[in-house]
């Protein structure tokens, strides 16, 4: 499924590695613990986190990762976001929940 | 050996928010070398883990890739704290790190067993009070 379609049809904010956002993406991966996604999150998954810290673009970037989306409306730390632009990694903000979030990709077929 | 490459990395133990920077240098490095996708799957996950753990345990070190057509060996070194019990520190959800660094999504204790899962040989060297060394090799497959 075409992350830009998901974009917008959960009325994600866009906020980082805009470059990267004509990705597909494949499933997702809800987290917040670094070593636990550094094995679980998966090539091409989206990954629903509220941690905002450099790491997260750097386990995204490491593993692939389709893109994040930064839930309860938290916003990446300012050298997270301009990692994410370099390594192309789309980051977004969603005042949702994980939860909220999982059942409306979910609903969209993810 | 003559087809071995080595590559040389300091790690900057100050600034844990800036770890990972070495993991991403050699994986982008591998790429461009044409390596498989899977053994550079794996040389990134076993890094990144690896590299965490010197910044935030061990206050930085030393970390040295060689790459041959067959296997990659991977070096780190540090001169931090050492390991008082390696067994303990191998077990999955064991981990001593500091609320500070848990904040930013460390402590989860699976670091060292992602970093066995994916080498195919790991050894630790480590005397508390003088550091740690973890070696690593991964078959090229
Ligand atoms: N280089 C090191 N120097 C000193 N102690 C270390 C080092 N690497 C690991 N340890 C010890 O081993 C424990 C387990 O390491 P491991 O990487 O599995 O978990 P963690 O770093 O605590 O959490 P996580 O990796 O899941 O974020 C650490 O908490 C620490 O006590
Ligand atoms: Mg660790």
């Amino acid at each position: 499924m075409k992350l830009s379609e998901i974009a917008s049809a959960l009325e994600l904010k866009p906020i980082a590695g805009a470059d990267g956002m004509n990705r597909e993406v494949n499933g997702c991966y809800i987290g917040d613990l670094m070593s636990l996604a550094m094995s679980n999150l998966e090539e091409g998954n989206l990954w629903i986190t509220i941690q905002t810290n450099l790491n997260v673009i750097a386990v995204s970037a490491l593993k692939e990762a389709g893109g994040v989306i930064l839930a309860d409306a938290m916003t990446p730390d300012a050298n997270a976001a301009e990692k994410a632009d370099e390594e192309e990694i789309p980051v977004f903000s969603s005042p949702l929940s994980a939860y909220q979030l999982a059942k409306r990709l979910a609903e969209l077929g993810l | 050996m003559s087809n071995s490459m080595v590559f040389r990395y300091d790690v900057d133990g100050d600034d844990f928010t800036l770890a990972g920077e070495i993991s991403s240098k050699v994986k982008k490095r591998l790429k461009q070398l044409g390596l498989p996708p899977e053994t550079i799957r794996k040389v990134a996950i076993a890094m990144y883990e690896a590299e965490i753990n010197m910044v935030i345990h061990a206050n930085g070190g030393t970390i040295t890739v060689e790459v041959s057509p067959e296997t990659i060996h991977i070096i780190f070194a540090d001169r931090g704290p050492g390991i008082p019990d390696i067994d303990k520190a191998m077990e999955e959800g064991f981990s001593t790190a500091s609320h500070e660094v848990r904040e930013l999504g460390f402590g989860a204790g699976m670091g060292l067993p992602n970093i066995k899962k994916n080498s195919d040989k790991m050894t630790i060297d480590t005397k508390v009070g003088e550091g740690t060394t973890i070696e690593l090799w991964m078959e090229v497959c």
